[in-house]
């Protein structure tokens, strides 16, 4: 079937299948996107969006299953084929050399030369401000990328694409890394690429994204497709078939019964290593016995601001009190000792050591002292004892207690490093993201220990992005905004009051609970 | 990444002013070395004349000899470079930094300054000095050539020594069977070649720490010419040891520019190699598809490969490259110098090399500028030594490797070496 239609490409993939292993990360997977259209990829963390994105573009081979575009099966040996054939991709992780301009960038793997290998330079900045003029973007193509805003990067990364002639674009989670306002732009500037005829492949988990472009949506679960929906579909439809049952995020917790401040935060502020301020004079308290949830978009502080309480970060000023003596300055060992355990938002980078065993891991923070040591040496039948009680404790899943924790799923991760920390004596519970990337079934277990440690009398602050997992967890809630808190209001407030306060808006008078 | 002005995104907004640390670096390195100046120029100052001899006896034109008084020469320089340093730690208090020309400025004046009372009461060869530099730097650049492209395209070339030991030991080995240099120096390359696809095949392939393989390697060529050269060369000497060098050829009038002229272009066909892989070398890096691509894979191995490039070819083919310029290096020694091998004779120029890379920031021309320095730094203490200098030649020998210590530390500006260098690519 020729091409009727000169520059436009329809895509289609037929029952893509893609294991890892035993792992079956795509399970045949049929898809088609027309050109003019945005079609929209829908699915949890984990779901297989991206594997099958890079089946697409050639970075990893499908094990059964055929790209058609236009018809014609194509067989993509790498990035390199799949470009030629038209498709493009604004990857996640921006794939920019930070060091080279916007020209080079663009020119690089298709650069044009002129006498004695010389490269054209001229050629490649008329393209970029030829794409720029026509989408409207202010990109400068001797700018180093490096210099360039994150929403400007994508940009370049958008131009790269199209500077291929390609006509299938796919987005994977391009609003991850974006502002607010960026992504309006970022929407702006899909509309219209599919005005201009472009087949549009856009991978994502926020729903109110797919609702405002989307022309088609298909949701990923598991690996496999397990629906289509209409933009016309409700947040709850939509996320039902996400998630695989009608989502009941609201863990069963009973009113919390807060005793005296635990916690004292005054006029926290954090510098980071580029002399930016990145926590602005925060102050706050938890009190022992409720939880409170950070809100916020990704990237407002709420990193550093955790760091900080356990000590991680060098330039802090400000006072942290726990039940009256400071945290401050202290190392983060002392942090330890003194009582706080920390669930890290990284759990593979800050909260495991992959390549060692469950039971290694399980006394990281003690492996120093009685019981685990005596007279320099590990007691090996000790700690087994206790990983062994620990595994059936928190349910993690696994061989053995010598499995390394590199090899565990997620959430059976995730359970190793609560196991760790909850058996601590604690006197404070600081949990980043704690539920990030795991599955529906790991998360309700992981909320039910959260609750159970505040049933025991222990303050605990939560982070999170997760808007659901804030408002099923929260007993008050601090919103924080370009490293300050915006407010902080009760648990039962409003999402659409929540909204508007991660987006600096201060909160209504109703209710401010400081 | 981004500047957070712009970014609130991802951090946030809030300048803070405060005076930069690096403006205040240079001043204190200058303020310390004119203190070095006031002390030896003015409190140390030796009595006597110094010659500046800058033609030597073949010379088509023949500059005259210079004659310096030391002690003025000496305290007048003292005080000009206290006037220089005052002035950058002045501009440093109102934020600016100190020029790059004042620096130079300084470092000449400097030099200057030290040669007039190194030198006072005897005569300084200096076109002898300067030609000697060369002669020393020839295979430091060659090396640091094939670390600026090694690293630059994300290999750490740690076994440039055992590339320039394998060209040397090969060269004179095969120009002395064939009767020709030019089949010694494309053996060298092929040695160096060979080294290279060692450490090109476990570091690309293999996913082995690439300084560990080059510290091997190193360790290996060192041995295995070693052994070859007792068993096999040493007792052989006549046939198998003695390389015909390559003979001298004059440029046709820059050989007469007086005194860089004799320095630079009455030279061996080695040297003039030199001259064009340096040109080739910056020309490919910056302006060139295959530069663009060899850095791309350096810097960013996933993104080279999301638009087609093949890192691990791309890697494999220019640390063999960057093997055959090393081991042209090689080949300077043999047939370029000394005529003959000798067992570890190459002494650890690699490892000089690799600073002059880093001290020249994986630029092929500041790196060329670097190499030039260590070898004037090293030669310096030769002459000074055969005119009777009061610097003990130990002192002067320390120069090249405390320059180096000083740039890595960050003094000459923010030392950042290719992003992905020394990371094996693993795809997926």
């Amino acid at each position: 079937m020729p091409p009727d239609r000169l520059g436009l490409m329809t895509l289609e993939l037929r029952g893509i299948t893609k294991r890892f292993g035993a792992l079956v990360a795509n399970d045949h997977i049929d898809l088609a996107v027309e050109p003019g259209e945005i079609h929209c990829l829908l699915g949890e963390n984990g779901a297989g969006k991206s594997t099958l994105m890079n089946v697409l573009y050639g970075l990893y081979q499908a094990d059964e299953g055929q790209i058609l575009l236009d018809g014609q099966v194509q067989k993509f040996a790498g990035p390199g084929d799949a470009m030629a054939a038209g498709i493009g991709m604004v990857h996640q992780h921006f794939m920019l050399i930070p060091v080279f301009t916007v020209a080079e960038n663009v020119m690089l793997g298709h650069e044009e030369v002129g006498f004695g290998g010389r490269l054209d330079l001229t050629a490649a900045r008329a393209k970029v401000r030829e794409i720029s003029a026509r989408f409207g973007f202010d990109v400068d193509p001797d700018a180093l990328v490096d210099d360039l805003p994150v929403g400007v990067q994508q940009r370049v990364e958008i131009i790269k694409a199209l500077s291929r002639d390609a006509k299938v674009l796919v987005f994977d989670e391009p609003t991850a890394v974006l502002t607010p306002q960026e992504t309006d732009e970022l929407m702006a500037i899909m509309r219209q690429l599919k005005a201009a005829g472009t087949a549009i492949v856009f991978i994502t988990h926020k729903l109110r994204e797919v609702r405002e472009v989307a022309d088609r949506i298909t949701v990923i679960r598991l690996g496999k497709v397990v629906g289509e929906a209409q933009p016309t579909a409700t947040n709850a439809e939509l996320a039902s078939l996400m998630v695989g049952r009608s989502v009941e995020l609201t863990v069963h917790k009973e009113p919390a019964t807060p005793g005296a401040a635990a916690l004292q935060v005054r006029d926290l502020t954090v510098f980071d290593a580029r002399d930016q301020m990145v926590v602005n004079s925060v102050s706050f308290e938890v009190r022992a016995g409720e939880i409170l949830a950070v809100a916020g978009v990704q990237g407002n502080g709420q990193t550093e601001l955790t760091e900080a309480i356990l000590g991680l970060q060098p330039r802090v000023t400000g006072e942290i009190l726990l039940d009256g003596s400071s945290l401050r300055a202290l190392s983060v060992r002392r942090v330890l000792n003194a009582g706080v355990g920390f669930v890290p938002e990284d759990r593979k980078e800050d909260g495991l050591v992959a390549e060692f065993t469950i039971a290694e891991n399980l006394m990281l923070d003690r492996a120093d002292r009685e019981p685990f040591v005596r007279r320099g040496t590990l007691q090996l039948a000790y700690l087994e004892e206790f990983a062994e009680q620990k595994i059936t404790q928190f349910d993690i899943r696994a061989q053995g207690i010598d499995t390394h924790v590199g090899r565990l799923s997620g959430g059976n991760q995730q359970k190793v490093v609560l196991a760790r920390e909850l058996s601590r004596e604690l006197r404070l519970l600081v949990a980043a993201q704690p539920t990030r990337g795991l599955d529906v079934g790991s998360i309700e277990f992981v909320h039910e220990q959260i609750i159970a440690t505040r049933d025991a009398g222990i303050p605990v602050i939560v982070v999170s992005t997760e808007l659901d997992e804030v408002v099923a967890l929260a007993d008050r809630i601090a919103v924080m905004y370009r490293g300050g808190i915006v407010g902080i209001v009760p648990g039962d407030t409003p999402r659409d009051v929540l909204g508007l306060m991660m987006a600096g808006e201060p909160a209504p008078e109703r209710g401010v609970a400081a | 990444m981004s500047t957070a002005t712009h970014d609130p995104g991802t951090s946030v907004a809030v300048p803070v002013t405060r005076t930069d640390r690096r403006h205040v670096k240079a001043p204190i390195a200058l303020g310390v070395f004119a203190l070095l100046a006031v002390l030896l120029f003015v409190f140390g100052r030796r009595d006597g004349v110094a010659t500046f001899q800058l033609s030597r006896a073949a010379d088509v034109v023949q500059v005259p000899n210079i004659p310096v008084p030391s002690a003025p020469t000496g305290i007048v320089l003292a005080f000009v470079l206290v006037a220089l340093s005052i002035l950058s730690g002045w501009w440093a208090r109102s934020g600016r930094r100190t020029p790059t020309w004042l620096v130079a400025l300084f470092a000449a004046l400097f030099l200057l300054g030290f040669l007039a009372w190194a030198a006072a009461g005897a005569t300084l060869p200096i076109a002898g000095l300067l030609a000697g530099s060369l002669a020393l730097a020839v295979p430091l650049i060659f090396g640091s050539m094939g670390g600026v492209i090694s690293e630059r395209v994300g290999v750490v070339n740690v076994a440039i020594e055992g590339q320039l030991l394998a060209g040397a030991f090969t060269s004179a080995l095969v120009a002395s069977i064939t009767g020709s240099s030019l089949a010694g120096l494309a053996a060298a390359m092929v040695a160096g070649v060979l080294v290279s696809f060692v450490l090109a095949a476990f570091s690309i392939k293999y996913f082995v720490d690439q300084v560990i393989v080059g510290v091997v390697l190193n360790v290996l060529v060192s041995g295995l010419t070693g052994f070859l050269f007792a068993q096999l060369l040493s007792p052989n000497a006549a046939a198998l040891n003695s390389p015909p060098r390559f003979a001298r050829i004059n440029i046709p009038l820059l050989s007469e520019i007086p005194i860089l002229g004799p320095v630079l272009f009455r030279q061996t066909l080695i040297v003039y190699l030199m001259y064009i892989a340096v040109a080739a070398v910056y020309f490919g890096l910056f302006h060139t598809r295959w530069g663009l691509r060899l850095r791309a894979v350096g810097e960013h191995p996933q993104a080279a490969d999301t638009v087609g490039i093949n890192v691990a070819a791309t890697r494999f083919w220019n640390v063999s490259l960057a093997g055959a310029i090393a081991g042209a290096g090689g080949a300077f020694f043999t047939l370029g110098s000394v005529g003959a091998f000798g067992k570890d004779m190459t002494a650890g120029a690699g490892f000089i090399a690799l600073a002059a890379v880093i001290f020249g920031r994986w630029d092929p021309i500041r790196a060329t500028l670097a190499a030039l320095l260590f070898g004037f730094a090293s030669n310096l203490q030769n002459v000074l030594g055969i005119i009777g200098s009061p610097v003990p030649s130990e002192f002067m020998l320390m120069l090249p490797y405390v320059v180096t210590i000083f740039a890595v530390a960050g003094l000459v500006g923010r030392v950042r070496g290719p992003a992905a260098a020394g990371k094996p690519y693993v795809k997926g």
